[in-house]
C-alpha cells in the first residue's frame, strides 16, 4: 500500500494535525483513507472546516470536489463548529413512537434554535439522530455526550440545564 | 501460542473465577451505563472491600442483560438473582444479601417468559463474561472452534457444516450465508477479503451494537473461521461511528487477539494469516447496503452500484469479498462447535436457528431478546414483552425497520421466519420490533419512515431520490388533510414504481411501509381524504 509522495506541511503548526497526519501515515497517505482522516480530523478539531479539506486533499491527493463530495455526504461529518453545548435528541423509531418529536419541539421553541443549527451566541447546539441505539431508554436525548433516558416536554429542559450548567 | 498453552489461558481464568464465593455481575452495556452502570461498579467494589470480602467476591462488568427497559441491572449468577433499577446507594444492601436471598424491592424475578422462553446462542456470553478481557471469552470455550478448524478441517468442511446448518443472513435478506461461504471460497483471485456490516442503520435496532459491546471476540472469531473457508487473509469491521463503545471494545478486543496470536501470522502454529482492522462509518443508512458500504470502506461516498458482478465476485478493489452481517457471524463460532446438525434443529423448516430482536417502544418488558425463529408475534410481544403498558390496545408492530411493515393484531399468530414476515408485506430484516398502541397513526408512522428513506437516499438513481420525495409530499398531503382520492392513487402507483425500478434495497424497500398500512390500515387513509364523503356516497 506504500505510495510515493511528498508530505505536505500542515495548515499550522497546531499539534493536533499530528494526529491527523499519524491516521494518514497509518494508511500509506492512499486515498481510500480519506474518510478515516475525516473522522481524526472532526475528532481533534470538533468539525470540517476549509483549511483542514484542503489540506487533507493535497496530503491523499484526492480531488477536492471528491473530498467535499464526502464530507457532505456523510451525516456524521460536520462542517461548521458545534455550540459549546449540544443537544442531541434521538428520533429513531422507539423514540419517535414515545413522542421524541415533541421534545424536539421543547427544545427549539426553548432554546430558539432549529434543528441542526446553533444559537447566534454559539452557547448551545441543537442535533437530530437517526438512532442512538438505546431503545429501551426512549425518549433519549444526547447532551454534551450524556444520554439522558425517558424525556418528556415537560422535564427536557431541566435535565438540559443541570448538565450544561446554563441557569438561563 | 500453542494448543496447550491456548487451552491453559482458559483453564486458568476458570480456576481464578472459581475462587471467588460470589459474583456480581453489572451491565455495562451502552443503554445500563448511560444510567451509570459504571458508577454503581464502583460503589459496589468499594463496599466488597470495605466488608473485608475482596478475595471472595468478584465484581465484574459484563454486556449486555436483556432488559434494557429496566436498567441499570445488577446480576448475581450464582444465586439466580437479578435487580432491576439499581442505584449506587443500592451497593451496601446488595453486598450486605449476598448469600443471604436477595433485596426486595429492587428484585426482578427471572422466571418471567421475557427469559425463559429466550434460547441463546448469539448472546449465550453477553451478560456472563467480561467484554474486555480475552481471557474470559477463553474461559468459556472462546476461539476454541476456530482453533479446531484450523487445526483439523480443510475450507470445505467449515463450509459444509455451515452449509448444513441452514444459516441464513441476519441482516435482513436471508441469504444463505453457506452458499455465499461457497461462492466467495471459489471465486478466483489470490486477494480476498471478509467484511463485517456493523453499520446497524434500522431505527429502533440496537441488535448487533449489543453484540458487539458485550460479546466482541465472538465476532472476530466468527470473522477468522469465515476467513479461513473463503481463503482471505485481511478483514474489516465496518461499525457506526454512532457506537463509540463499540468501536473502543472491538479495537481492545482485536489488540488482545494480537497479542495473543490468534490474529496475525500462522495463527496457532498453521500457515493460516489473518489480520483485521475497524472502518468506522459515518452516519449514512445507505451503507447498510453491501456494495454502497464497500464503497465507503474504499474512503469514496457510500453510492450503491448495480449487481451483478456481486461482492462475492468482485467487492472490496475489485476482489471476491465475503460480507455479512455482525449477528451472522456471530453464529458461526456456535455452529463449528456444536455442529451444522444441531443449528439446524432449532427454528422452522426454512429459517433455521434463532434470532435476536430489540423489542422497544410501547411494551411493557423493553430490551434484547434471542428466540427460536418459527415462534409466534404474539408470544414476543404478550408474553415475553408483557403486553401494552398503560391499560392502552395493540395496534400494530413494525418489524424491519424503513424497509419493513406494519402487522396488525389480527396477524399476531404469525410465526418469525423469513418467509412468513415477507407474505405480510414485512420482512425479518436486521430485527428492530417496535410495538404501537392505539395512540399511533399509521399514516403519520408510514409519513416517519417515507422522511427517513427520503433524506437518507444517496441520490444515484432517479426512482429513489424523486419518488421518495414525492411519496412523502404526498403522504404529507394526507396527513393534514388536503388530499383527495387520486392523490391515493398516485401514492400507490409511486410505491410500485420506486419498489420495481430502484437500484438497490433502499428503494426498493423504502415503499414497504406505506404498502403495508395501506393493505392493513386502509380506512385511516380514506379518513383522512378531503373528498371521502363523495367516494361513499
Amino acid at each position: 500500500m506504500y505510495r510515493h509522495f511528498t508530505e505536505i506541511e500542515p495548515p499550522s503548526d497546531d499539534k493536533r494535525w499530528r494526529i491527523v497526519n499519524a491516521t494518514m501515515r497509518r494508511h500509506g497517505y492512499h486515498p481510500h483513507a480519506l474518510i478515516e482522516t475525516l473522522h481524526a480530523v472532526q475528532q481533534s478539531f470538533g468539525y470540517l472546516d476549509d483549511e483542514a479539506l484542503h489540506y487533507v486533499s493535497n496530503s491523499l491527493r484526492v480531488p477536492l470536489s471528491q473530498t467535499y463530495g464526502v464530507a457532505t455526504f456523510y451525516h456524521f461529518f460536520q462542517l461548521k463548529p458545534g455550540g459549546r453545548h449540544s443537544c442531541v435528541v434521538c428520533l429513531g423509531t422507539a423514540c419517535y413512537i414515545k413522542g421524541s418529536d415533541q421534545v424536539l419541539e421543547r427544545v427549539a421553541e426553548a432554546y430558539d434554535v432549529q434543528p441542526g443549527q446553533t444559537t447566534s451566541d454559539g452557547e448551545f447546539s441543537l442535533l437530530t439522530a437517526r438512532c442512538i441505539g438505546s431503545c429501551g431508554l426512549a425518549p433519549a436525548v444526547v447532551v454534551d455526550g450524556d444520554v439522558i433516558p425517558k424525556m418528556t416536554p415537560e422535564n427536557v429542559i431541566e435535565q438540559i440545564r443541570r448538565i450544561t450548567g446554563n441557569g438561563s | 501460542m500453542d494448543h496447550e498453552e491456548f487451552l491453559q489461558i482458559g483453564e486458568q481464568e476458570r480456576r481464578r473465577q472459581a475462587e471467588y464465593r460470589h459474583h456480581i455481575h453489572v451491565c455495562m452495556a451502552a443503554g445500563c451505563l448511560s444510567s451509570q452502570s459504571d458508577k454503581i461498579k464502583t460503589a459496589l467494589e468499594t463496599e466488597v472491600e470495605a466488608h473485608g470480602e475482596s478475595g471472595h467476591c468478584l465484581v465484574k462488568g459484563v454486556g449486555c442483560m436483556g432488559l434494557c427497559g429496566n436498567g441499570p441491572l445488577v446480576a448475581v449468577p450464582s444465586e439466580d438473582v437479578l435487580y432491576q433499577g439499581v442505584t449506587t446507594e443500592d451497593a451496601p444492601d446488595i453486598v450486605k444479601n449476598l448469600g443471604k436471598g436477595p433485596i426486595r424491592h429492587k428484585h426482578c424475578p427471572t422466571d418471567i417468559p421475557f427469559f425463559k422462553s429466550q434460547h441463546k446462542i448469539v448472546l449465550e456470553n453477553c451478560g456472563r463474561i467480561d467484554p474486555e478481557r480475552i481471557e474470559d471469552y477463553m474461559a468459556v470455550g472462546g476461539y476454541q472452534a476456530f482453533m479446531r478448524v484450523l487445526t483439523e478441517l480443510m475450507p470445505i468442511g467449515v463450509i459444509n457444516e455451515v452449509t448444513r446448518s441452514g444459516l441464513r443472513g441476519r441482516g435482513g435478506a436471508g441469504y444463505p450465508t453457506g452458499l455465499k461461504l461457497s461462492t466467495v471460497a471459489r471465486s478466483e483471485g489470490t486477494t480476498k477479503y471478509v467484511v463485517c456490516n456493523g453499520d446497524e442503520g434500522d431505527p429502533g435496532a440496537f441488535m448487533d451494537r449489543s453484540v458487539m459491546e458485550g460479546d466482541p471476540h465472538r465476532v472476530i472469531e466468527g470473522m477468522a473461521i469465515a476467513a479461513y473457508a473463503v481463503g482471505a487473509h485481511h478483514g474489516y469491521i465496518y461499525v457506526r461511528a454512532e457506537y463509540p463503545l463499540a468501536i473502543e471494545r472491538l479495537n481492545k478486543a482485536i489488540r488482545q487477539a494480537q497479542k495473543a496470536g490468534i490474529l496475525g501470522q500462522n495463527i496457532f502454529g498453521t500457515n493460516f494469516d489473518f489480520s483485521l482492522e475497524i472502518r468506522l462509518g459515518a452516519g449514512a443508512f445507505v451503507c447498510g447496503e453491501e456494495t454502497a458500504l464497500l464503497a465507503s470502506i474504499e474512503g469514496r461516498r457510500g453510492s450503491p452500484r448495480p449487481r451483478p458482478p456481486y461482492p462475492a465476485a468482485k467487492g472490496l478493489w475489485g476482489c471476491p469479498t465475503l460480507i455479512n452481517n455482525v449477528e451472522t457471524f456471530a453464529n458461526v463460532p456456535a455452529i463449528l462447535r456444536n455442529g451444522g446438525d444441531w443449528f439446524a434443529k432449532i427454528g422452522t423448516k426454512k429459517s433455521k436457528g434463532t434470532k435476536v430482536f430489540a423489542l422497544s417502544g410501547k411494551v411493557k418488558n423493553i430490551g434484547l431478546i434471542e428466540v427460536p425463529m418459527g415462534i409466534t408475534l404474539e408470544e414476543i410481544i404478550y408474553d415475553m414483552g408483557g403486553g401494552i403498558p398503560d391499560g392502552r390496545r395493540f395496534k400494530a408492530v413494525q418489524t424491519g425497520g424503513p424497509s419493513g411493515g406494519c402487522i396488525p393484531a389480527d396477524h399476531l399468530g404469525t410465526s418469525v421466519d423469513y418467509e412468513s414476515l415477507s407474505e405480510l408485506g414485512s420482512i425479518m430484516g436486521s430485527g428492530g420490533m417496535i410495538v404501537m398502541d392505539d395512540g399511533s397513526s399509521m399514516v403519520e408512522v408510514a409519513r416517519y419512515f417515507m422522511e427517513f428513506c427520503m433524506s437518507e437516499s444517496c441520490g444515484k438513481c432517479v426512482p429513489c431520490r424523486v419518488g421518495t420525495a414525492l411519496m412523502y409530499d404526498l403522504l404529507t398531503k394526507i396527513a393534514q388533510g388536503h388530499a383527495n382520492q387520486s392523490d391515493l392513487q398516485q401514492l400507490e402507483t409511486l410505491c410500485d414504481m420506486v419498489r420495481s425500478t430502484s437500484l438497490c434495497g433502499l428503494g426498493q424497500s423504502a415503499p414497504n411501509p406505506v404498502m403495508s398500512t395501506l393493505r392493513f390500515f386502509r380506512e385511516e387513509y380514506l379518513e383522512k381524504l378531503a373528498d371521502t364523503e363523495l367516494v361513499k356516497e
